[in-house]
Protein backbone atom coordinates (compact mmCIF):
# COMPACT_ATOMS: atom_id res chain seq x y z
CA UNK A 1 0.00 0.00 0.00
CA UNK A 2 2.55 2.50 1.42
CA UNK A 3 4.64 1.65 -2.30
CA UNK A 4 1.22 2.47 -4.43
CA UNK A 5 0.88 5.85 -2.24
CA UNK A 6 4.70 6.91 -3.29
CA UNK A 7 4.23 5.92 -6.89
CA UNK A 8 0.81 7.86 -7.37
CA UNK A 9 2.56 11.04 -5.59
CA UNK A 10 5.51 10.40 -7.68
CA UNK A 11 3.50 10.22 -11.19
CA UNK A 12 1.24 13.00 -9.54
CA UNK A 13 4.37 15.32 -9.34
CA UNK A 14 6.00 14.16 -12.30
CA UNK A 15 3.20 14.96 -14.76
CA UNK A 16 2.64 18.36 -12.30
CA UNK A 17 6.64 19.49 -13.13
CA UNK A 18 6.57 18.34 -16.44
CA UNK A 19 3.84 20.60 -17.04
CA UNK A 20 5.05 23.68 -15.08
CA UNK A 21 8.14 23.47 -17.18
CA UNK A 22 6.30 24.42 -20.30
CA UNK A 23 4.50 27.36 -18.41
CA UNK A 24 5.64 30.93 -18.46
CA UNK A 25 2.53 31.93 -16.30
CA UNK A 26 3.83 33.73 -13.02
CA UNK A 27 1.44 31.17 -11.20
CA UNK A 28 3.31 28.18 -12.79
CA UNK A 29 6.75 29.88 -12.15
CA UNK A 30 5.69 30.29 -8.58
CA UNK A 31 4.73 26.49 -8.13
CA UNK A 32 8.15 25.78 -9.66
CA UNK A 33 9.93 27.72 -7.35
CA UNK A 34 8.05 26.44 -4.00
CA UNK A 35 8.65 22.81 -4.94
CA UNK A 36 12.21 22.95 -6.22
CA UNK A 37 13.68 25.43 -3.57
CA UNK A 38 11.16 25.78 -0.70
CA UNK A 39 10.09 22.28 -0.81
CA UNK A 40 13.14 20.76 -1.13
CA UNK A 41 15.11 22.59 1.62
CA UNK A 42 12.52 21.58 4.45
CA UNK A 43 13.35 17.77 3.06
CA UNK A 44 17.09 18.29 2.83
CA UNK A 45 16.70 19.87 6.42
CA UNK A 46 15.12 17.08 8.20
CA UNK A 47 17.17 14.27 5.70
CA UNK A 48 20.15 16.26 7.66
CA UNK A 49 19.37 15.18 10.58
CA UNK A 50 18.97 11.03 9.25
CA UNK A 51 22.30 11.47 7.82
CA UNK A 52 23.92 13.02 11.17
CA UNK A 53 22.37 10.24 13.38
CA UNK A 54 23.38 7.85 10.86
CA UNK A 55 27.18 8.89 11.11
CA UNK A 56 27.07 9.17 14.80
CA UNK A 57 25.62 5.88 15.10
CA UNK A 58 27.93 4.05 12.53
CA UNK A 59 30.95 5.47 14.33
CA UNK A 60 30.35 4.80 17.60
CA UNK A 61 29.92 1.55 16.90
CA UNK A 62 32.81 1.39 15.42
CA UNK A 63 34.49 2.31 18.55
CA UNK A 64 32.83 0.31 20.72
CA UNK A 65 33.87 -2.61 18.71
CA UNK A 66 37.74 -0.59 18.62
CA UNK A 67 38.11 -0.33 14.64
CA UNK A 68 39.83 3.15 13.73
CA UNK A 69 39.43 4.57 16.91
CA UNK A 70 41.32 7.90 16.21
CA UNK A 71 39.43 8.09 12.51
CA UNK A 72 36.27 7.62 13.98
CA UNK A 73 37.34 10.02 17.33
CA UNK A 74 38.51 12.89 15.50
CA UNK A 75 35.44 12.54 12.57
CA UNK A 76 32.85 13.04 15.76
CA UNK A 77 35.11 15.37 17.50
CA UNK A 78 34.54 17.72 14.25
CA UNK A 79 30.82 16.92 13.66
CA UNK A 80 30.36 17.86 17.51
CA UNK A 81 32.56 20.80 17.67
CA UNK A 82 31.47 23.00 14.83
CA UNK A 83 27.97 23.31 15.75
CA UNK A 84 28.93 24.23 19.48
CA UNK A 85 31.22 26.79 17.96
CA UNK A 86 29.07 28.25 15.57
CA UNK A 87 26.37 28.63 18.20
CA UNK A 88 28.75 29.51 21.19
CA UNK A 89 30.73 32.34 19.39
CA UNK A 90 28.86 32.71 16.09
CA UNK A 91 30.57 32.55 12.31
CA UNK A 92 31.17 36.28 12.07
CA UNK A 93 34.43 37.41 10.88
CA UNK A 94 36.61 36.69 14.12
CA UNK A 95 34.91 33.59 15.35
CA UNK A 96 36.47 29.97 16.39
CA UNK A 97 34.27 28.59 13.70
CA UNK A 98 35.90 30.88 10.77
CA UNK A 99 38.85 29.88 12.32
CA UNK A 100 38.72 25.85 12.37
CA UNK A 101 37.01 26.24 8.98
CA UNK A 102 39.58 28.51 7.52
CA UNK A 103 43.03 26.98 9.05
CA UNK A 104 41.63 23.34 9.44
CA UNK A 105 39.08 22.50 7.09
CA UNK A 106 39.65 24.28 3.95
CA UNK A 107 43.56 23.28 4.04
CA UNK A 108 42.50 19.38 4.64
CA UNK A 109 39.96 20.13 1.67
CA UNK A 110 43.10 21.80 -0.37
CA UNK A 111 45.50 18.48 0.51
CA UNK A 112 43.00 16.05 -1.06
CA UNK A 113 42.39 18.29 -4.26
CA UNK A 114 45.98 18.20 -4.58
CA UNK A 115 46.16 14.60 -4.42
CA UNK A 116 44.73 14.85 -8.00
CA UNK A 117 47.65 15.78 -9.51
CA UNK A 118 49.68 12.36 -8.67
CA UNK A 119 46.30 10.46 -9.41
CA UNK A 120 46.40 12.07 -13.02
CA UNK A 121 50.03 11.38 -13.41
CA UNK A 122 49.71 7.76 -12.72
CA UNK A 123 46.56 7.37 -14.47
CA UNK A 124 48.23 8.97 -17.34
CA UNK A 125 51.50 6.87 -17.33
CA UNK A 126 48.85 4.06 -17.29
CA UNK A 127 46.16 4.70 -20.08
CA UNK A 128 48.52 6.25 -22.80
CA UNK A 129 50.79 3.18 -23.48
CA UNK A 130 50.57 2.62 -27.47
CA UNK A 131 49.36 -0.61 -27.19
CA UNK A 132 46.79 -0.72 -30.14
CA UNK A 133 46.00 1.83 -33.13
CA UNK A 134 43.29 3.82 -30.79
CA UNK A 135 45.71 3.94 -28.29
CA UNK A 136 48.52 5.10 -29.89
CA UNK A 137 45.97 7.94 -31.16
CA UNK A 138 45.22 8.85 -28.02
CA UNK A 139 48.61 8.91 -26.84
CA UNK A 140 49.71 10.78 -29.73
CA UNK A 141 46.76 13.88 -29.05
CA UNK A 142 47.55 13.57 -25.45
CA UNK A 143 51.47 14.99 -26.54
CA UNK A 144 49.76 17.73 -28.75
CA UNK A 145 47.47 18.73 -26.40
CA UNK A 146 50.22 18.75 -23.49
CA UNK A 147 52.71 20.16 -25.07
CA UNK A 148 50.31 22.54 -26.95
CA UNK A 149 49.62 23.73 -23.01
CA UNK A 150 53.11 24.33 -22.17
CA UNK A 151 56.07 26.59 -22.14
CA UNK A 152 57.12 24.23 -24.89
CA UNK A 153 54.71 25.54 -27.58
CA UNK A 154 56.36 29.48 -26.98
CA UNK A 155 58.94 27.71 -28.92
CA UNK A 156 57.45 26.19 -32.09
CA UNK A 157 55.22 27.34 -34.72
CA UNK A 158 51.96 28.04 -33.81
CA UNK A 159 51.49 24.46 -35.31
CA UNK A 160 50.83 22.40 -32.00
CA UNK A 161 48.04 25.30 -30.76
CA UNK A 162 46.04 25.21 -34.03
CA UNK A 163 46.07 21.44 -34.04
CA UNK A 164 45.25 20.95 -29.96
CA UNK A 165 42.40 23.46 -31.02
CA UNK A 166 41.63 21.24 -33.97
CA UNK A 167 41.28 17.97 -31.81
CA UNK A 168 39.13 19.84 -28.98
CA UNK A 169 37.25 21.63 -31.47
CA UNK A 170 36.46 19.06 -33.93
CA UNK A 171 36.74 14.80 -33.08
CA UNK A 172 36.38 15.92 -29.15
CA UNK A 173 33.64 17.88 -29.08
CA UNK A 174 31.60 15.50 -31.43
CA UNK A 175 32.07 12.55 -29.01
CA UNK A 176 31.14 14.61 -26.67
CA UNK A 177 27.68 15.80 -28.28
CA UNK A 178 26.99 12.45 -29.52
CA UNK A 179 27.81 10.42 -25.53
CA UNK A 180 25.52 13.91 -24.23
CA UNK A 181 22.65 13.18 -26.90
CA UNK A 182 22.58 9.53 -25.58
CA UNK A 183 22.65 11.05 -21.53
CA UNK A 184 19.57 13.49 -22.89
CA UNK A 185 17.90 10.63 -23.95
CA UNK A 186 18.52 8.20 -21.36
CA UNK A 187 17.50 10.96 -18.73
CA UNK A 188 14.10 11.59 -20.88
CA UNK A 189 13.31 7.88 -21.06
CA UNK A 190 14.16 7.10 -16.99
CA UNK A 191 11.94 9.92 -15.98
CA UNK A 192 9.43 9.00 -18.63
CA UNK A 193 9.63 5.64 -16.95
CA UNK A 194 9.60 6.52 -12.93
CA UNK A 195 6.47 9.02 -13.70
CA UNK A 196 4.58 5.94 -16.16
CA UNK A 197 5.42 3.90 -13.41
CA UNK A 198 7.33 1.13 -15.61
CA UNK A 199 10.55 1.70 -13.43
CA UNK A 200 9.78 0.88 -9.85
CA UNK A 201 13.45 -0.50 -8.59
CA UNK A 202 13.80 2.75 -6.94
CA UNK A 203 10.98 1.64 -4.32
CA UNK A 204 12.94 -1.02 -3.36
CA UNK A 205 12.99 -3.24 -6.32
CA UNK A 206 9.30 -4.17 -6.51
CA UNK A 207 8.52 -4.72 -10.10
CA UNK B 1 6.89 46.97 -38.94
CA UNK B 2 6.37 49.04 -35.77
CA UNK B 3 8.97 48.17 -32.66
CA UNK B 4 7.22 45.98 -30.13
CA UNK B 5 6.46 47.60 -26.55
CA UNK B 6 8.62 45.16 -24.41
CA UNK B 7 4.88 45.15 -21.82
CA UNK B 8 3.97 42.85 -24.97
CA UNK B 9 7.14 40.48 -24.83
CA UNK B 10 6.57 40.18 -20.96
CA UNK B 11 2.99 39.43 -21.99
CA UNK B 12 3.75 36.76 -24.75
CA UNK B 13 6.25 35.13 -21.92
CA UNK B 14 3.51 35.25 -19.03
CA UNK B 15 1.66 33.04 -21.00
CA UNK B 16 0.38 29.12 -19.56
CA UNK B 17 1.95 27.84 -22.41
CA UNK B 18 5.18 29.28 -23.51
CA UNK B 19 5.25 28.87 -27.33
CA UNK B 20 9.20 28.79 -27.47
CA UNK B 21 8.91 25.93 -25.57
CA UNK B 22 6.48 23.68 -28.03
CA UNK B 23 9.34 22.29 -30.18
CA UNK B 24 10.87 20.54 -27.02
CA UNK B 25 7.32 19.60 -25.96
CA UNK B 26 7.10 18.18 -29.18
CA UNK B 27 10.04 15.77 -28.81
CA UNK B 28 8.72 14.81 -24.80
CA UNK B 29 5.30 13.94 -26.14
CA UNK B 30 6.44 11.67 -29.14
CA UNK B 31 9.43 10.36 -26.39
CA UNK B 32 6.58 9.19 -24.40
CA UNK B 33 4.80 7.58 -27.05
CA UNK B 34 7.02 5.83 -28.19
CA UNK B 35 7.80 4.14 -24.97
CA UNK B 36 4.30 3.47 -23.90
CA UNK B 37 3.65 1.64 -27.20
CA UNK B 38 6.53 -0.38 -26.85
CA UNK B 39 5.69 -1.00 -23.60
CA UNK B 40 2.19 -1.76 -24.59
CA UNK B 41 3.68 -4.52 -27.37
CA UNK B 42 5.89 -6.13 -24.20
CA UNK B 43 2.98 -6.44 -22.52
CA UNK B 44 1.32 -8.03 -25.39
CA UNK B 45 4.14 -10.59 -25.87
CA UNK B 46 6.71 -9.02 -28.06
CA UNK B 47 9.87 -9.73 -26.56
CA UNK B 48 13.22 -7.02 -26.91
CA UNK B 49 16.38 -8.57 -26.36
CA UNK B 50 19.08 -6.05 -24.93
CA UNK B 51 22.18 -5.35 -26.75
CA UNK B 52 25.34 -6.64 -25.07
CA UNK B 53 27.36 -4.08 -23.09
CA UNK B 54 30.36 -5.56 -21.02
CA UNK B 55 30.43 -3.37 -18.21
CA UNK B 56 27.19 -4.80 -16.81
CA UNK B 57 27.64 -8.28 -18.29
CA UNK B 58 30.75 -8.07 -15.81
CA UNK B 59 28.31 -7.36 -12.66
CA UNK B 60 28.13 -10.90 -11.60
CA UNK B 61 31.72 -11.39 -12.10
CA UNK B 62 32.81 -8.79 -9.69
CA UNK B 63 30.66 -9.55 -6.89
CA UNK B 64 31.73 -13.55 -7.39
CA UNK B 65 35.04 -12.20 -7.31
CA UNK B 66 34.71 -10.61 -4.00
CA UNK B 67 32.68 -13.17 -2.19
CA UNK B 68 35.53 -15.64 -3.54
CA UNK B 69 37.97 -13.17 -2.07
CA UNK B 70 35.81 -12.96 1.00
CA UNK B 71 36.30 -8.98 0.48
CA UNK B 72 33.61 -6.50 0.49
CA UNK B 73 31.80 -4.71 -2.50
CA UNK B 74 31.92 -1.01 -2.25
CA UNK B 75 29.26 1.05 -4.73
CA UNK B 76 29.03 4.89 -4.31
CA UNK B 77 26.83 7.23 -6.23
CA UNK B 78 29.70 10.23 -6.45
CA UNK B 79 29.41 13.97 -4.91
CA UNK B 80 27.97 15.59 -7.83
CA UNK B 81 24.26 14.71 -7.47
CA UNK B 82 21.39 14.42 -5.35
CA UNK B 83 18.48 12.43 -5.68
CA UNK B 84 16.43 14.91 -8.11
CA UNK B 85 18.76 13.24 -10.90
CA UNK B 86 17.82 11.10 -13.36
CA UNK B 87 21.40 9.60 -13.13
CA UNK B 88 21.02 9.09 -9.09
CA UNK B 89 17.95 7.53 -9.79
CA UNK B 90 19.27 5.65 -12.46
CA UNK B 91 22.12 4.19 -9.94
CA UNK B 92 19.66 3.20 -6.95
CA UNK B 93 18.10 0.99 -9.94
CA UNK B 94 21.46 -0.67 -10.56
CA UNK B 95 22.45 -1.08 -6.85
CA UNK B 96 18.67 -2.77 -6.08
CA UNK B 97 20.24 -5.30 -8.67
CA UNK B 98 23.95 -5.24 -6.96
CA UNK B 99 22.48 -6.09 -3.09
CA UNK B 100 19.78 -8.30 -4.35
CA UNK B 101 22.95 -10.34 -5.61
CA UNK B 102 25.44 -9.58 -2.64
CA UNK B 103 22.52 -10.48 -0.47
CA UNK B 104 22.62 -14.53 -2.31
CA UNK B 105 25.99 -14.84 -2.12
CA UNK B 106 26.69 -13.38 1.21
CA UNK B 107 28.99 -10.53 0.50
CA UNK B 108 29.32 -7.63 2.47
CA UNK B 109 28.01 -4.41 0.40
CA UNK B 110 29.57 -0.79 1.37
CA UNK B 111 27.51 2.33 0.15
CA UNK B 112 28.88 5.36 1.38
CA UNK B 113 27.04 8.72 -0.10
CA UNK B 114 27.49 12.60 0.43
CA UNK B 115 23.48 12.99 0.50
CA UNK B 116 21.45 12.12 3.56
CA UNK B 117 18.54 11.95 1.10
CA UNK B 118 20.40 9.27 -0.86
CA UNK B 119 21.10 7.67 1.94
CA UNK B 120 17.74 6.98 3.32
CA UNK B 121 16.24 6.27 -0.16
CA UNK B 122 19.65 3.79 -0.26
CA UNK B 123 18.72 2.07 2.62
CA UNK B 124 15.38 1.27 1.27
CA UNK B 125 16.58 0.06 -1.67
CA UNK B 126 19.28 -2.14 -0.11
CA UNK B 127 17.03 -3.46 2.60
CA UNK B 128 13.97 -4.00 0.37
CA UNK B 129 17.14 -5.96 -2.39
CA UNK B 130 17.69 -7.97 0.89
CA UNK B 131 14.24 -9.22 1.88
CA UNK B 132 13.29 -10.03 -1.54
CA UNK B 133 16.36 -12.06 -2.19
CA UNK B 134 15.36 -13.87 0.73
CA UNK B 135 18.24 -12.96 3.07
CA UNK B 136 16.75 -10.26 5.19
CA UNK B 137 18.76 -10.94 8.02
CA UNK B 138 21.92 -10.04 6.50
CA UNK B 139 21.53 -6.90 6.06
CA UNK B 140 23.00 -3.82 8.06
CA UNK B 141 22.16 -0.48 8.22
CA UNK B 142 25.17 0.74 8.79
CA UNK B 143 27.13 -0.62 5.96
CA UNK B 144 25.10 2.42 3.76
CA UNK B 145 26.28 5.29 5.44
CA UNK B 146 26.29 9.36 5.00
CA UNK B 147 30.21 10.51 4.83
CA UNK B 148 30.43 14.07 4.70
CA UNK B 149 28.49 16.67 2.65
CA UNK B 150 31.54 18.09 1.29
CA UNK B 151 33.11 17.53 -1.69
CA UNK B 152 36.42 16.50 -0.44
CA UNK B 153 35.41 15.22 3.32
CA UNK B 154 33.45 12.70 1.08
CA UNK B 155 36.48 11.70 -1.33
CA UNK B 156 39.05 11.52 1.54
CA UNK B 157 35.83 9.47 3.60
CA UNK B 158 35.25 6.72 0.66
CA UNK B 159 39.19 6.38 -0.19
CA UNK B 160 39.63 5.13 3.45
CA UNK B 161 37.10 3.33 3.74
CA UNK B 162 38.69 1.64 0.48
CA UNK B 163 41.79 1.29 1.77
CA UNK B 164 41.04 -0.33 5.28
CA UNK B 165 38.03 -2.71 3.65
CA UNK B 166 39.64 -3.12 0.58
CA UNK B 167 37.31 -4.23 -1.04
CA UNK B 168 37.21 -6.58 -4.16
CA UNK B 169 34.67 -4.65 -6.44
CA UNK B 170 34.24 -1.29 -6.62
CA UNK B 171 31.04 0.12 -8.58
CA UNK B 172 31.42 4.24 -8.99
CA UNK B 173 27.61 4.93 -10.59
CA UNK B 174 26.63 8.38 -10.38
CA UNK B 175 27.23 12.31 -10.80
CA UNK B 176 30.90 12.35 -10.66
CA UNK B 177 33.06 15.96 -10.32
CA UNK B 178 36.61 16.30 -9.36
CA UNK B 179 36.78 13.20 -6.66
CA UNK B 180 36.02 10.61 -10.03
CA UNK B 181 39.55 10.35 -10.11
CA UNK B 182 40.81 10.10 -6.43
CA UNK B 183 38.41 7.29 -6.17
CA UNK B 184 38.83 5.15 -9.34
CA UNK B 185 42.69 5.86 -8.47
CA UNK B 186 42.69 4.44 -4.92
CA UNK B 187 40.80 1.72 -5.94
CA UNK B 188 43.08 0.20 -8.59
CA UNK B 189 45.96 0.24 -6.05
CA UNK B 190 43.72 -2.26 -3.98
CA UNK B 191 43.32 -3.99 -7.00
CA UNK B 192 39.55 -3.91 -6.94
CA UNK B 193 37.82 -4.54 -10.03
CA UNK B 194 36.09 -1.04 -10.85
CA UNK B 195 32.85 -0.55 -13.12
CA UNK B 196 32.17 3.06 -13.46
CA UNK B 197 30.01 5.27 -14.93
CA UNK B 198 28.55 9.05 -14.95
CA UNK B 199 26.66 11.58 -16.93
CA UNK B 200 29.89 13.79 -16.75
CA UNK B 201 31.71 13.99 -19.72
CA UNK B 202 34.62 15.02 -18.52
CA UNK B 203 34.46 12.72 -15.81
CA UNK B 204 34.26 9.55 -18.09
CA UNK B 205 37.64 10.28 -19.23
CA UNK B 206 39.23 9.90 -16.33
CA UNK B 207 36.55 6.59 -15.48
CA UNK B 208 37.70 4.98 -19.20
CA UNK B 209 41.74 4.98 -18.41
CA UNK B 210 41.87 4.10 -14.41
CA UNK B 211 38.21 1.46 -14.38
CA UNK B 212 38.03 -1.63 -16.35
CA UNK B 213 34.47 -1.19 -17.65
CA UNK B 214 33.24 2.14 -18.05
CA UNK B 215 29.17 3.05 -19.19
CA UNK B 216 29.14 5.40 -21.71
CA UNK B 217 26.06 7.90 -21.75
CA UNK B 218 23.23 6.49 -21.99
CA UNK B 219 24.40 2.66 -20.62
CA UNK B 220 23.97 3.98 -17.20
CA UNK B 221 20.31 4.42 -18.04
CA UNK B 222 19.73 1.15 -19.68
CA UNK B 223 21.37 -0.80 -16.69
CA UNK B 224 18.60 -1.68 -14.49
CA UNK B 225 16.42 -3.27 -17.67
CA UNK B 226 19.67 -4.90 -18.68
CA UNK B 227 20.20 -6.38 -15.38
CA UNK B 228 16.53 -7.33 -14.41
CA UNK B 229 15.49 -8.72 -17.22
CA UNK B 230 12.23 -6.55 -16.78
CA UNK B 231 10.36 -6.65 -20.43
CA UNK B 232 8.90 -3.46 -19.55
CA UNK B 233 12.15 -1.94 -18.69
CA UNK B 234 13.85 -3.47 -21.81
CA UNK B 235 10.78 -2.19 -24.04
CA UNK B 236 11.34 1.22 -23.16
CA UNK B 237 15.37 0.64 -23.66
CA UNK B 238 14.44 -0.28 -27.51
CA UNK B 239 12.30 3.13 -27.16
CA UNK B 240 15.67 4.65 -26.42
CA UNK B 241 17.67 2.96 -29.26
CA UNK B 242 14.72 4.10 -31.86
CA UNK B 243 14.98 7.51 -30.92
CA UNK B 244 18.66 7.69 -30.64
CA UNK B 245 18.66 6.26 -34.42
CA UNK B 246 16.09 8.34 -35.29
CA UNK B 247 17.98 11.49 -34.16
CA UNK B 248 21.45 10.11 -35.67
CA UNK B 249 19.62 10.23 -38.86
CA UNK B 250 17.63 13.48 -38.41
CA UNK B 251 21.05 15.26 -37.38
CA UNK B 252 23.03 13.41 -41.27
CA UNK B 253 20.16 14.87 -43.24
CA UNK B 254 20.32 18.15 -41.69
CA UNK B 255 24.11 18.16 -42.12
CA UNK B 256 23.73 17.44 -45.72
CA UNK B 257 21.06 19.66 -46.24
CA UNK B 258 22.97 22.35 -45.16
CA UNK B 259 26.25 21.81 -47.22
CA UNK B 260 24.05 22.08 -50.20
CA UNK B 261 22.04 24.89 -48.66
CA UNK B 262 23.79 26.71 -46.50
CA UNK B 263 20.75 29.42 -46.15
CA UNK B 264 18.29 27.14 -45.01
CA UNK B 265 17.50 26.58 -41.50
CA UNK B 266 14.78 24.54 -41.63
CA UNK B 267 16.72 22.60 -38.90
CA UNK B 268 16.83 24.47 -36.39
CA UNK B 269 14.59 24.68 -33.70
Amino acid sequence: MSRRVAQIVCAVFGVLMFLLFFSGHPTAKAITLAITTQYWQVIAAFALIVGAVSFVRVNVKAIQRRQDIPFRAIGLLGMISMPVLAIGWGIGGSSPFLWVFENIQAPMQSTVFALLAFFVASASLRGFRARSIPAAILLVSAVVMLLSRSWFESTTSSFLLTASDWLRNYPSMAARRAILIGIGLGSLTTSLRLIVGIERTWLGGSR
Amino acid sequence: MPPVPPIAIIAESEKWFDASKLPLFVIAIVVLGVVVLLWLMSRRGSSFTPRQIPGLKAVEDAIGRATEMARPVLYTPGWGGDIQRPTTIASMNILSQVAEKTAQYDCTLIYPTHDPVIQSVAQEVVSESYARSGFADRYRQEDVRYVSSSQFGYAAAVEGIITRTQPAAIFLLGTFEAESLILAETGNTVGAIQIAGTDSTIQLAFFIVACDYTLIGEELFVASGYLSGDKAILASVRAQDMLKIALAAFLLIAMVWVTFAPNSGWWKF
